[in-house]
């Protein structure tokens, strides 16, 4: 019950980039094409997952037992970066085919503020391990979902006559705004109206 | 005291860190095609795709393993299929393909064709060919919505003071992605060196084109009866020029067309 909560929440609820706006660089930059922000968000939700447990592990056996609980901004970025990049290097060695579909993005996420957000997350939440990589997969799939959502609305308004000063991000920016709105819908209660 | 532990944790992550990464930079190491590398800084990188592989770096890696042909690059032409052909250890040059340009085969606008109905919808071709294969009686026609304008790499593509869709011989680097654009099919690759080319698409019979067009092709066979060095035959109700022939007489022959639809190339 408490794992379905968790993805309730992180995919509607509390939704990275809609509702805390955090990740709104590749919501724009990634969002002119629907492939490749499938492919994003499949980057983003992998090491969102790993990071997760990793950040965890760093958090709660090495700096709590030091009581420098303080530093954990600064060595989450330092063990983000390195992760994506290690991982980048097993991903283009192992798999050229899973290189080539995520190649591009995985440099881009290297210092995403989603990644950090949710690695702060889980420990303000106090997740345990499991709890917390349940958190980074269904925060990856809730900025999935609305990366997909977002192309598919700029492609099709690429086909409208948009007026020039409007044209591009501007009227993208306003369709994510519209976009909040409407995510706002999801609050805590429907968390309570499905489980109870 | 304090501040020093903190300052020798983060200091000892980050050397950890950092040599693990270097490590891994070294255990995952993977080899990278140089030849591909090589190949990759001569072509254009217009990454337009002509050749029929995603982007020059496909093509570089595709002619590095061997599986390409060379020469299949057009915005390059024979200078760059040299260039890559020494890189390759190839003897002779290896494509002879002549440089292509697109060319779009109607003179008909507004003014001159007969239209079924005033179109107001998207400014896509492909969707005003969605209604009744455009507003144009004439459905072989260019539909002067501009989608080949919007997809041209080069903006070889512009409308003339008539509103007539016309190419850019000079700045078309011969990727085909108008031609494939275009619902008609109108826009087709003519060889570069050719002087005049057909101004008209039209497969309906010479009467037909007459009431509709007052610039199609009527099917009336002058060019290929009259001037038969000129390289024109008429097939399916539209003259065709064949560019292998030598074309001594071309000049006479667009002269000659009583709806004018053989025009200049340049």
């Amino acid at each position: 019950m408490a794992y379905i909560a968790i993805f309730i929440t992180y995919i509607f609820i509390n939704n990275f980039i809609l509702t805390q706006f955090l990740g709104l660089c590749p919501f724009i930059g990634v969002s002119k094409n629907s492939e490749s922000a499938i492919g994003m968000g499949m980057a983003v939700t992998f090491v969102m997952g790993i990071a997760s447990i990793i950040t965890w592990l760093v958090y709660t056996l090495l700096l709590v037992p030091l009581q420098l609980e303080y530093l954990q901004t600064l060595s989450f970025i330092l063990v983000i970066a390195s992760l994506v990049q290690f991982v980048e290097m097993v991903i283009q060695k192992n798999s050229p085919a899973l290189y080539q579909a995520l190649g591009i993005f995985l440099p881009l996420i290297t210092t995403n503020c989603a990644v950090l957000g949710i690695a702060v997350m889980n420990i303000t939440e106090g997740y345990n391990l499991m709890e917390s990589f349940a958190a980074g997969i269904a925060a990856g799939i809730g900025f999935t979902l609305v990366l997909v959502l977002m192309s598919n609305i700029r492609e099709r308004m690429d086909l409208h006559p948009v007026r020039k000063s409007f044209k591009g991000v501007p009227i993208a920016f306003i369709s994510g705004g519209l976009m909040a709105l409407a995510f706002m819908a999801f609050d805590k209660s429907l968390l309570t109206n499905l489980l109870g | 005291m304090n501040i020093l532990f903190a300052f020798l944790i983060i200091a000892a992550l980050g050397l950890l860190l950092g040599m693990g990464l270097a490590l891994a930079a070294k255990k995952f190491a993977v080899k990278k095609d140089e030849k591909a590398e090589k190949i990759l800084d001569i072509l254009p990188g217009a990454n337009c795709g002509a050749c029929g592989y995603p982007g020059c770096s496909g093509y570089a890696s595709a002619l590095s393993a061997g599986t390409a042909e060379n020469g299949l690059c057009s915005p390059g032409g024979a200078k760059t299929t040299a260039l890559v052909a020494k890189i390759l250890g190839m003897a002779d040059g290896g494509g002879t393909q002549e440089r292509m340009v697109a060319f779009v085969h109607c003179r008909g606008n507004n003014e001159l064709t007969k239209r079924d109905y005033q179109y107001e919808g998207i400014e896509e071709c492909s969707a005003a060919y969605m209604l009744h294969q455009g507003d144009s009686t004439c459905k072989y026609g260019c539909l002067h919505l501009g989608s080949c304008m919007r997809v041209c790499p080069t903006n070889a593509i512009h409308r003339d003071g008539k509103g007539n869709v016309t190419v850019d011989p000079d700045a078309c680097i011969g990727c085909r992605k108008c031609t494939l654009v275009c619902p008609t099919k109108v826009i087709r690759m003519i060889p570069a060196r050719g002087s005049h080319a057909i101004g008209c698409n039209s497969r309906d019979k010479g009467a037909v084109v007459r009431k509709i067009c007052q610039v199609g092709c009527i099917a009336c066979k002058i060019c290929e009866k009259k001037f038969p060095e000129s390289g024109c035959t008429v097939i399916d109700n539209l003259s065709e020029i064949d560019y292998d022939k030598p074309m001594v007489q071309i000049a006479d022959a667009a002269a000659a067309c009583p709806t004018k639809c053989i025009v200049e190339a340049k």
